[in-house]
């Protein structure tokens, strides 16, 4: 921070307080100090709700406070869009589970927040993959922020990658592995030469891949972060029934093995480009090729006229990393 | 069309120039010259490989030219189909026919399975297949691979294909 730089106070409420939402909760207080003195913001936490119900403190809810929410008894009977219309904030930060049925709850908390004038920063790609323009249009038309880093990649930087650093380039492809459970149960095949039932239930023992698999293994995921970048790169008005999708669940350790004798990795790959296609398909990967990164790691390759090639590499899921993207989101807005 | 062609010139300066102009002026495009001087022949010429890209059509009136000039046409090799691509299957390959999917292929006359590699678990199992598919040049590769997702999607065969 400059000085005769004021510090501004930026209030923020987390709708959602799951591992991303604690997650932000933690690295807001965790980087509070640091902020302060490199941007000149003074972040606080003013209220937390999900289904439970909600804490609120207007200057600024503290760690304990926060550890406590949800054990005991002392919350509120205030719903999360109370919450987000009555007490007054700057930033709301929506970290509700994705719903690619409707959206909600995260579509109704997005819409309400904008209307009572508040930024929005998301992990939550529901609303996103299906109502992309009324949401920014909404946005627009309140002079509002609607920010979310972390829908698509992670911690890996994307989305502000294209609008920032890129910023005159035309983007003409983004193609690569948008899920880190995918690539990890692909990669563990083929390390391992083992079948896919083997693999998942191996992740999900060890947390990667959930109970229910069904989003990742299937592509419904990739396809989603698809086409959240189809909508705010290359202005389509897609939705996520638009992608052709093809999961991974057919692969068999001998397709995997054939592949690596030809020269190729096999690798979940979501493809959008200027032309309009959108698919997530298994494909063949040179393994000289940039995308082809191991274990949970997600990577993108940006095509664009100007710059060439660009390849991001990064870890795409984990409370942290989603918190890193939306710590960052945060911070944009006011810089 | 990509052709390779041996021709032996006489033993005096020029020789190659005057080799290489036709192939040029016939619109041909010329990506390897191998010029081997110290392996003369019988009869004193040497002989020169030449690897080029030109129509077919224009073949025979490059070879009047070459010989109307001296030099010997010693063989042509045609390099007809050259892009290739790997292709992974995973299915029920063979139960439902696969030789049926390359015969519709092959008979595009552009296009045709040059390699496959099959694995076959067990008798119920899906079995997986490595495909190399060539084709006379990246139009029509696509064109091939297009048959073969079709195909495929019908017989229940999934289909990888190179990024």
């Amino acid at each position: 921070m400059r000085a005769g730089e004021k510090i501004k106070t930026v209030r923020i409420s987390i709708v959602g307080f799951g591992h991303v939402g604690s997650g932000v909760a933690e690295v807001v207080m965790r980087k509070h100090d640091e902020i302060l003195r490199k941007h000149g913001l003074d972040l606080r936490i003013v209220g937390i709700a999900d289904l439970k119900g909600a804490i609120i403190d207007e200057g600024g809810l503290s760690r304990d406070e926060i550890a406590r929410f949800g054990a005991d008894g002392a919350l509120l009977d205030m719903s999360s869009l109370e919450l987000i219309r009555e007490i007054e904030h700057e930033v709301m930060v929506e970290a509700t589970p994705t719903n690619v049925t409707n959206g909600e709850p995260g579509l109704t908390h997005i819409i309400t927040a904008l209307n009572s004038n508040r930024h929005v920063v998301t992990s939550n790609k529901g609303p996103l993959a299906l109502e992309y323009r009324k949401l920014m249009e909404l946005a627009e038309r309140k002079g509002r922020e609607l920010r979310f880093e972390a829908t698509v990649g992670g911690a890996m930087p994307l989305i502000s990658l294209i609008r920032e650093n890129l910023a005159g380039n035309g983007i003409t492809a983004i193609r690569g592995i948008l899920n880190g459970t995918c690539n990890y149960i692909l990669t563990r095949m083929t390390n391992e030469n083992l079948p896919y039932e083997h693999v998942l239930r191996e992740a999900q023992e060890i947390g990667i891949a959930e109970s229910d698999p069904s989003k990742d293994v299937e592509g419904i995921d990739t396809a989603v972060k698809l086409v959240i970048l189809a909508n705010s790169v290359f202005g389509m008005d897609a939705t996520y029934r638009d992608v052709r999708v093809q999961g991974i669940t057919e692969i068999t350790p001998d397709a995997l093995k054939l592949a690596r004798d030809a020269g190729y990795a096999i690798k979940l790959i979501g493809d959008v480009d200027i032309n309009g296609r959108l698919e997530v398909a298994p494909r063949l990967v040179p393994v000289s090729d940039p995308l082809n990164v191991g274990g949970t790691l997600n990577v993108a390759t940006i095509r664009t006229d100007l710059a060439g090639d660009i390849t991001v590499i990064g870890k795409g899921a984990g409370p942290i990393e989603a918190a890193s993207a939306i710590l960052s989101d945060i911070i944009a807005i006011y810089s | 069309m990509r052709i390779s062609m041996d021709i032996e010139l006489k033993d005096i300066p020029g020789q190659l120039v005057q080799a290489l102009k036709p192939v040029s002026d016939l619109g041909g495009n010329i990506i390897s010259v191998l010029h081997q001087r110290d392996k003369k022949t019988a009869s004193g010429r040497i002989p020169v490989q030449l690897v080029f890209e030109m129509e077919e059509s224009r073949l025979d009136r490059l070879v009047e030219k070459l010989k109307a000039k001296g030099m010997h046409v010693v063989s042509i090799g045609k390099e007809r189909l050259k892009d290739s691509m790997v292709v992974i299957l995973i299915g029920h390959i063979v139960h439902s026919d696969i030789r049926d999917t390359i015969e519709r292929i092959d008979s595009t006359g552009f296009a045709e399975v040059v390699g496959l590699s099959l694995s076959m678990p067990g008798v119920d199992k899906k079995s997986s297949a490595a495909l190399v598919l060539s084709a006379i040049g990246k139009k029509e590769l696509k064109e091939a691979l297009k048959i073969l997702e079709e195909t495929a999607t019908k017989k229940g065969i999934m289909i990888i294909s190179p990024i």
